[in-house]
C-alpha cells in the first residue's frame, strides 16, 4: 500500500473518531449520513474509476439495502405488526413478502442479498454479451427509472411516494435516542473502515490489476485467457454489496427512506462525488462523499438557488478541468512542490506496486 | 378491434414523439460518441419557446390570428434550440468528443443548469399552453376516435424525418456527416471540415428536440424537468436501434412506442415501464449491437 | 511430425465482402510459418479467425488434440487452450507498470479466485525476471507500460505472449517499428521460441522472412496461393504474378 493512502486514511479516521467531542449532535447525525455515502462512494470507485464501468444505478442498491432494513424497522413501529399505510389500504394481514423481514438477521442479510442478486442478474445479462461503456450506463439508468416508478406504483407493498419513515425501535433500542445515535455513527465509522481496508486490499491483488486492464482494453484481456464477464459481474456485485450496507446505514440513522432518495437524480449525484475526490482513488472517493454533501448542505441551506448552478458546474468542472479530482490536484500540487524529491525516488525496484493514481 | 386500433394509433403516436426526441440523440452519438444528457433540455426548451410565443400572441397580437401562434412557434423553437444547441457544441461539446462516459455527467450537469434557469425566468410551477382550436377535435374512421393533436404530432414528425432523411441522403452537407460518421480520419484527410459538420449535427439535433418540445405543448403541461420523463426512453430507442443508423431508430422507436402503449392499456403504467426494460435486456441477448449493427475488424 | 494447427476452409464473410475465401492451412509443432501477401490478402483477418477475434462463416479450425473446431469458443477459451496473439498495434496496458503487465499474463489460473488471492511468489518472481531478461526491459519494470518508447512497447507485448508459455504463438507484424538490430534479436528470439512452440508470423518485411523463414506461406485475396521455402516461393509464377503484376516491387 502506497505510504500517502495510509497516512491519509490514518489522519482521516482519526478526524472521524474525534469528531462527536467538537460537533454538535446535529452535525455529527450529518456526518454519519455522509459517511454512509462514503461507502457507497467506495463501491463507485472500484467500478467505474478502477474497472471503467459507469453505473448511473447505484440508487436502486443503495434504496433495496435501505428498504430491507426499513421493513424490519417499520414492523417493530407499527402496532399489531402491520405497518400503517398498510392498514389505509385496507391490508388486514401482512403481505408475504413482508412476513420475513421481521426477523432482523434476516432483514439485515437481505439489505447485502438483494442488491447483489440484482446487481448479479442485470450485470450477467449486460456483460456476458460485451454491453458495455455508455450503453451499460444508459440501461443502470433505466433500471432505476423501472425500480421507482415499482416502488411507487405498488403503494400497498412499499408506501409509495413516502417510502417507509416514523420508525421507534429497532434490535431492541430507541433509534432516536442520542446515544445510540453515536453508538450508530461510530459502527458506521467502522464499517467504513472495514470497507476501505477490503477495497484497498482488492486493487492491490491481482484481480484489482485485472480490473485496472479492463478499463484499459478489456478485448486485450480477453487473448491474456481471462474471461472479463466474471471481473466485471464480481465488482459490479462488490460495489452493489456496499451500496447496500449503505442504505442500512442510513435508514437507521435518518430514520426514513422513500423512492426520491433512490431515484435518477441521488444516483448520478453518488458518481459525482467520486469524480469529485477522484475517481481513482478510495480515499478521494471518500472524502468526495464528505466534501460534496458538506457542500450542499451548506448551499441548500443558505443559497438554495445557486445550489442547483453549482451542482451544474461541479459536474462539467469535474470533467473538464480535473478529471483526476481533488485528490490528483492534490497529487500534481505535491509533484509540483517536491519535484526534486520524488525524483530521488524514481526508478526504484522494489517489488512493491508502483501506485500511480491509486 | 376498434380498442386494438385506438392503442395502436396511441402507440404510433407515442413512438413518433418519442423519435423525435431520438433522432438527435443518436445522430449525435453516431457521429461523435457524445451521449448528450441535456438533450432532454432541448424538450423542455422548445415547449417553453412556444409557451412564450403565445403568451406574446394573447398580448400584442390580434386575437383573431391567435390559432396560427403554433404554427409559427414550430420554426422558431427549433430555430432557438438549434442555436442553443450550437452554443453547447462550441463551448462544451467539443471537448468530450469520444469520452461518452465523460460526456455523460458534463451534459447531466448543463441539464441542471438549463433546467435552474428555466425555473427561474418561468417558475417551478408546471405552465399549460392553450392548443390552437383548428386541433381541438378529432375524426373518426371506422368508429376509431383519432384526435387531431395526435395525428398532427404524428404528421409533423414523419416531415422531419423525411426532411432529415433527404437532408442526409440527398445534400453535399448531409452526405458529408455521413462520411463523417463512417470514418472521422478518412474524411477528414479528404479535406471535410468535421468540426463544422459537429457542430452542424448538434445544432441539427437540438433542433429536433426543440419541435418535440413542442409538439409536447399539445399532449401536456410543461415544466422545467418534463424532458428527463422522456429522455430515458429516447435513450432506450438508441440502444435498441444501433447507433448513428436513422432506420434503426424509426424502428426502435416504434418498438418501445407500441410495447409500451400497449402494455400500459393492458395493464398499468408501472408495469408497462418493467415490461419494457425487460424487453430491452432480453433483446440485446439477442442482438447486442442493436437492430442494425456493422462488423468491424477493429480491437478496442 | 504432428500438426498442431489444421484450418480446413475457413471462410469469413464481412457483410457481403469475403476475406476469407476458403483457407487451408496446417502448422506443425515447433514450426516457424511465416504468411506473406499483399495487402488485403486476408492474413490478419486469418489470425483473427484462430484467435477467436472473428468468427469463421465457415470452416473448422482444430488445434492440437481438442475435441472439435476451435472457432466457435470463446476468445479466453482459446486462449487458454494454448494460443497467444501478438497484434499489430501494442496492446499493453499503458496504466499498468510493465511488471504488472507481465503478472498477469503470466500463465497461470485465470479464474477469479486465483486473481485475487494469488501472491508473488519466488517461481513467479523468476520466471518474470526471466521475461524482462529476455525482452530487455529489467531495468524499466516499474515504469507505466505507456511511457515506454515504441519499440518497448512492442518487446513488452511479445514478453506478454512468451510468458503465457504457449503452444502457438500468432505474431502479427512483430518488427514493426522496431530498429535493424532489434529486428535482429526479434528474428532470434522467435527461433529460441520455436523451441517450445510453433510460431504464425504475418510480415511485410521480405528481408526479415528470408532471414528468418523455412516454410512460407504466400495468401492472395482470401486463399492460399503457395507454400513451400522462400527459394520455391519467390519462383513460383503466380506469386510474381501477385506482386510484381500489380507493379508493387517491394516483394
Amino acid at each position: 500500500m502506497a505510504k500517502s493512502t495510509k497516512i491519509s486514511f490514518s489522519i482521516l479516521f482519526l478526524i472521524l473518531a474525534l469528531a462527536p467531542l467538537l460537533m454538535s449532535d446535529f452535525r455529527i447525525s450529518l456526518l454519519a449520513k455522509f459517511l454512509c455515502f462514503a461507502i457507497i462512494a467506495v463501491g463507485i470507485s472500484l467500478i467505474w474509476g478502477y474497472t471503467g464501468i459507469l453505473s448511473l444505478g447505484h440508487g436502486v442498491f443503495f434504496g433495496l439495502g435501505a428498504y430491507a432494513v426499513g421493513m424490519y424497522l417499520k414492523i417493530q413501529a407499527s402496532p399489531g405488526g402491520i405497518p400503517d399505510f398498510m392498514q389505509w389500504s385496507g391490508v388486514s394481514e401482512l403481505p408475504l413478502l413482508w412476513k420475513p423481514f421481521a426477523n432482523p438477521v434476516f432483514a439485515l442479510f437481505m439489505m447485502i442479498g438483494v442488491p447483489v442478486a440484482l446487481a448479479f442478474i442485470i450485470g450477467f445479462f449486460t456483460f456476458h454479451n460485451r454491453i458495455k461503456g455508455v450503453y451499460f450506463s444508459l440501461i443502470s439508468q433505466a433500471l432505476v427509472v423501472v425500480f421507482v416508478t415499482l416502488f411507487i406504483g405498488t403503494q400497498e407493498l412499499t408506501g409509495g411516494t413516502n417510502g417507509l419513515t416514523n420508525f421507534t425501535t429497532g434490535f431492541g433500542v430507541y433509534l432516536t435516542h442520542p446515544v445510540v445515535q453515536k453508538v450508530l455513527y461510530y459502527i458506521t465509522i467502522l464499517i467504513l473502515l472495514l470497507i476501505v481496508l477490503i477495497s484497498l486490499w482488492l486493487t492491490q491483488s491481482r484481480a484489482g490489476k485485472l480490473l485496472v486492464a479492463i478499463r484499459e482494453g478489456e478485448n486485450r484481456v480477453r487473448f491474456l485467457g481471462f474471461n472479463p464477464t466474471t471481473f466485471k459481474v464480481f465488482i459490479y456485485c462488490v460495489s452493489a454489496a456496499f451500496a447496500g450496507i449503505a442504505g442500512g446505514l442510513f435508514v437507521l440513522q435518518v430514520g426514513m427512506i422513500s423512492p426520491e432518495m433512490m431515484g435518477i437524480i441521488p444516483s448520478i449525484e453518488m458518481v459525482l462525488w467520486v469524480a469529485v475526490g477522484g475517481r481513482y482513488s478510495i480515499f478521494g472517493a471518500v472524502i468526495g462523499a464528505v466534501l460534496t454533501n458538506s457542500a450542499k448542505t451548506f448551499f441548500s441551506e443558505s443559497y438554495p438557488d445557486m445550489w442547483l448552478f453549482l451542482l451544474g458546474s461541479l459536474f462539467i468542472l469535474v470533467v473538464l478541468v480535473m478529471p483526476n479530482g481533488l485528490v490528483g490536484v492534490a497529487q500534481s500540487l505535491y509533484a509540483k512542490w517536491f519535484r526534486f524529491k520524488t525524483s530521488k525516488k524514481a526508478g526504484g525496484t522494489s517489488y512493491d506496486a508502483n501506485t500511480n493514481l491509486q | 378491434m376498434e380498442i386494438l386500433l385506438t392503442q395502436l394509433f396511441n402507440g404510433l403516436s407515442y413512438s413518433s414523439f418519442l423519435l423525435l426526441i431520438a433522432l438527435g440523440l443518436s445522430i449525435t452519438f453516431g457521429l461523435m460518441r457524445v451521449m448528450n444528457m441535456a438533450h432532454g433540455d432541448m424538450i423542455m426548451i422548445g415547449a417553453y419557446v412556444t409557451y412564450s410565443v403565445q403568451l406574446i400572441f394573447v398580448s400584442m397580437v390580434p386575437e383573431s390570428l391567435f390559432d396560427y401562434y403554433f404554427i409559427l412557434s414550430i420554426p422558431i423553437a427549433f430555430i432557438v434550440t438549434a442555436l442553443i444547441g450550437l452554443l453547447v457544441e462550441k463551448s462544451l461539446i467539443r471537448f468530450l468528443y469520444a469520452r461518452p462516459l465523460d460526456s455523460l455527467l458534463a451534459t447531466w450537469g448543463l441539464s441542471l443548469i438549463f433546467q435552474q434557469i428555466a425555473r427561474m425566468i418561468f417558475g417551478a410551477p408546471n405552465v399549460a399552453v392553450t392548443a390552437p382550436s383548428w386541433l381541438n377535435g378529432n375524426v373518426e374512421i371506422a368508429s376509431v376516435v383519432l384526435p387531431y393533436k395526435r395525428l398532427f404530432i404524428l404528421v409533423l414528425v414523419c416531415l422531419c424525418v423525411l426532411g432529415l432523411y433527404y437532408y442526409l441522403v440527398k445534400t453535399t452537407a448531409g452526405r458529408r456527416m455521413n462520411a463523417v460518421t463512417l470514418n472521422r480520419p478518412m474524411a477528414a484527410s479528404l479535406g471535410i471540415n468535421t468540426r463544422k459538420v459537429d457542430a452542424t449535427a448538434f445544432a441539427l439535433g437540438s433542433g429536433l428536440g426543440g419541435v418535440a418540445g413542442c409538439a409536447l405543448t399539445l399532449l401536456g403541461p410543461v415544466g422545467p424537468t418534463v424532458g428527463t420523463n422522456y429522455i430515458i426512453d429516447a435513450f432506450m430507442i438508441v440502444i435498441l436501434g444501433g447507433v448513428g443508423k436513422i432506420k434503426g431508430t424509426v424502428l426502435g422507436a416504434l418498438c418501445i412506442g407500441l410495447l409500451s402503449t400497449f402494455t400500459e392499456y393492458g395493464t398499468s403504467a408501472t408495469i408497462a415501464k418493467v415490461v419494457v426494460f425487460a424487453f430491452i435486456i432480453i433483446f440485446l441477448q439477442w442482438k447486442p449491437s442493436g437492430l442494425i449493427s456493422t462488423r468491424t475488424r477493429v480491437l478496442d | 511430425m504432428t500438426q498442431i494447427l489444421t484450418c480446413n476452409d475457413v471462410k469469413v464473410d464481412f457483410d457481403g465482402f469475403f476475406a476469407l475465401k476458403g483457407v487451408d492451412l496446417q502448422v506443425e509443432q515447433q514450426e516457424v510459418r511465416f504468411l506473406i501477401g499483399p495487402n488485403g490478402a486476408g492474413k490478419t483477418t486469418l489470425l483473427d479467425v484462430i484467435c477467436g477475434k472473428t468468427r469463421a462463416t465457415e470452416g473448422s479450425v482444430f488445434f492440437q488434440e481438442m475435441e472439435g473446431s476451435i472457432h466457435k469458443l470463446e476468445e479466453h477459451k482459446i486462449a487458454l487452450a494454448g494460443i497467444a496473439r501478438k497484434f499489430q498495434a501494442p496492446s499493453i496496458f499503458p496504466q499498468l507498470t510493465v511488471l504488472e503487465n507481465l503478472e498477469l499474463a503470466m500463465k497461470q489460473k485465470k479464474t477469479l479466485w486465483h486473481m485475487l488471492f494469488a501472491k508473488m511468489d519466488e517461481p513467479t518472481k523468476e520466471k518474470i525476471e526471466y521475461t524482462l531478461e529476455k525482452i530487455n526491459l529489467t531495468q524499466e519494470r516499474n515504469r507505466l507500460a505507456g511511457f515506454l518508447a515504441h519499440g518497448q512497447k512492442q518487446w513488452l507485448e511479445i514478453g506478454m505472449q512468451l510468458i503465457q508459455d504457449p503452444q502457438l504463438l500468432l505474431l502479427d507484424e512483430p518488427i514493426a517499428g522496431m530498429s535493424g538490430q532489434e529486428r535482429e534479436k526479434t528474428g532470434r528470439l522467435i527461433h529460441d521460441v520455436s523451441k517450445e512452440c510453433s510460431v504464425l508470423i504475418v510480415e511485410h518485411d521480405m528481408e526479415f522472412v528470408r532471414n528468418f523463414s523455412k516454410q512460407v506461406t504466400v495468401m492472395h485475396e482470401g486463399k492460399v496461393l503457395c507454400e513451400g521455402d522462400m527459394n520455391t516461393v519467390q519462383n513460383d509464377e503466380r506469386v510474381i504474378e501477385v506482386y510484381l503484376g500489380r507493379g508493387k516491387t517491394h516483394a
